[in-house]
């Protein structure tokens, strides 16, 4: 029965490697610098490599935004996100996976009555905004970076292109691994929770956990998206919506593969708070607009030219419009399915508090009005 | 393999530095071909000609078999059209020159003493504004922010050799000794050399437009 209700997942795995990969190799194969097989290839060994490796981080975030518990709940949730995502995309509005997921999983939360915690939306809402910013401002940097060496070293162009190719094949990887890390969240988040698997080791050597595990045949999903469908939206890319020099291309995908590794890394993250740095917050953010800023931050280096700010004006709706649609379509669907279909689409919780621990709060004379805050406290605790 | 990659990609440049030195050998051949013309040593300017129809045939092969790569092995596919379109501007610069060997081979016309210098002058303008141009092709390959300098330097001599031209024809006219048909034939011969001088002013102009695609 998982297996039937891991299918949505694994839908929306599938779109998501059909439509995002072409983010990272898309003007890389649309320009002809390199062949989509050679592409193919490389993206899904390094999407598989970052979502296993690295994918727990934004996951983890996800989880604390709502926890879904039943396993035909996350098939809707799941469902939902990709039917918004697909719906959307179709009317031709600009949308994420990750914010269709995290709209989804609010959703459940309205429908199943459990709290969401609005820290961690806050967080999460914010870094999106954030995530195109960031994005190309770092792009800026890169782009001076690489105008710099080019111009220093004078490379003959044939020279210089083996370099781009290799560079974008390179950059390519990394974003691809990036894009593992921080999206495999959006496609196997809501059945980590619900996951059958027990950790397998292999020969002592290294442990796979039972998320992990997931997270493998997810990322192995969206490879099939990748090598089923992307060809076509990656010639789109490179030939269409966004015409970019080679080297435009390379500092594009480095930088949103930066960015994208930023809100995916454990590793990075425990480094900065060891440093008494404050810690990136692991969130799964859109591919998509990562691109779209790092472009709009080489167009603004160029004098602006070009820049077709409506797309801006899209992305900033995108980030209200596309959860809300889905939190709509998911509450609904969950409606049907508990409704018409008679499945357990969430398991209630009860919270309460033990016998020693109301007599304590007695004893310290905190106000019971107070309670209620103590419930969601003792939840989040449990948790 | 990526070092196999990467020789085979430094190979095509020496090609096109070879193609490039083709062009501009044409360019001397024709300057010494048309002194050893007026010199009237026709021994060395059959020579020449044997020289420059060579160098032709060389740069003719040499053009197809970079077009060819640059196909094949899709290589610099950004700028592929306007490499393909650059050599073969360029190949017909080396043309013209043949060409005009060539007519001087099949008409040899008689140009008068008084105008050898003059005509001296022309081709040493035409040859240098090649020359530049040879330069600047060369800097578009290897280091896009000289391009500039060696093209401004196309417009100059290719002004110079439109004044050592509109004198020279001048003088062509004057001369009372001449009869018409001689005059217009010698006029056409300096028309003819100075095209060469406008045609690559062309090719610059059409190049700058590759720099800017090419700028980053």
């Amino acid at each position: 029965m998982f297996a039937f209700f891991i299918s949505s997942g694994l839908f929306l795995g599938w779109s998501l490697g059909a439509n995002d990969a072409s983010n990272v190799f898309g003007t890389a194969v649309g320009s002809k610098m390199i062949n989509f097989r050679t592409a193919a290839i490389y993206c899904s060994i390094f999407l598989i490599l970052g979502a296993v490796i690295s994918g727990q981080g934004a996951t983890h975030t996800l989880g604390k935004l709502g926890s879904v518990n039943a396993i035909a709940g996350a098939f809707i949730v799941a469902l939902s996100a990709g039917m918004s995502v697909y719906l959307m995309t179709k009317a031709r509005y600009p949308v994420s996976t990750s914010q269709a997921i995290v709209g989804a999983i609010v959703g459940w939360n309205f429908f199943s009555g459990s709290p969401t915690d609005y820290n961690s939306l806050t967080k999460i809402v914010t870094t999106w905004m954030v995530c195109p910013l960031l994005s190309a401002v770092i792009a800026i940097v890169i782009y001076k970076l690489v105008v710099y060496f080019i111009s220093t070293i004078k490379l003959h162009m044939f020279t210089q292109d083996i370099f781009i190719r290799y560079g974008l094949l390179l950059v390519g990887a990394f974003g691809s691994y990036s894009l593992g890390a921080n999206n495999i969240a959006n496609v196997m988040g809501v059945f980590v929770p619900l996951s059958p698997f027990s950790d397998i080791s292999f020969f002592g050597w290294f442990n796979l956990s039972s998320a992990q595990q997931l997270f493998f045949i997810g990322a192995v999903a969206i490879a099939v998206g990748v090598f089923t469908y992307s060809k076509r939206v990656m010639t789109t890319v490179g030939e269409g919506i966004f015409k970019l020099s080679p080297v435009a291309a390379f500092v594009v995908v480095f930088a949103h593969s930066v960015v994208l590794f930023l809100f995916a890394s454990q590793r990075l993250q425990h480094l900065l708070m060891q440093l008494g740095l404050p810690p990136i917050p692991l969130v799964p953010v859109s591919s998509s607009q990562a691109i779209v800023g790092a472009v709009i931050g080489v167009g603004l280096l160029k004098g602006g030219r070009g820049i077709r700010w409506r797309t801006l004006g899209g992305i900033t709706s995108s980030w209200v419009v596309a959860p809300v649609i889905a939190a709509i379509i998911s509450f609904i669907s969950l409606f049907f399915l508990q409704n018409v279909f008679e499945q357990e689409v969430y398991q209630s919780a009860k919270y309460g508090l033990e016998p020693q621990a109301v007599v304590k709060i007695k004893k310290s004379q905190i106000s019971l009005k107070t309670l209620e805050q103590l419930f969601v406290m003792t939840k989040e605790l449990a948790r | 393999m990526e070092l196999r990659v990467l020789k085979r990609r430094l190979e095509i440049g020496k090609r096109i530095d070879d193609f490039l030195d083709n062009v501009s050998e044409s360019g001397l051949l024709f300057k010494l071909g048309v002194d050893s013309f007026l010199k009237g040593n026709f021994e060395s300017f059959e020579k020449k000609l044997e020289d420059i129809t060579h160098t032709e045939k060389q740069g003719d092969s040499l053009r197809r078999s970079l077009e060819e790569q640059l196909y094949v092995q899709t290589l610099i596919p950004e700028s592929r059209g306007d490499v393909l379109e650059l050599l073969e501007n360029m190949d017909a610069l080396l043309d013209r020159f043949k060409g005009a060997m060539w007519r001087f081979e099949i008409e040899r016309p008689a140009i008068t003493a008084e105008l050898h210098n003059d005509v001296r002058d022309l081709v040493a303008c035409v040859v240098e504004a090649v020359e530049a141009m040879v330069r600047s092709a060369r800097a578009f390959f290897k280091d896009i922010a000289a391009v500039a300098d060696h093209m401004h330097k196309v417009s100059y001599w290719e002004k110079q050799s439109d004044k050592v031209s509109t004198q020279l024809q001048r003088n062509i006219f004057r001369q009372e000794d001449l009869r018409l048909s001689h005059k217009l034939q010698l006029r056409d011969f300096v028309i003819h050399i100075d095209h060469i001088a406008d045609q690559a002013e062309d090719v610059a102009d059409q190049m700058s437009i590759y720099v800017i695609k090419r700028s980053l």
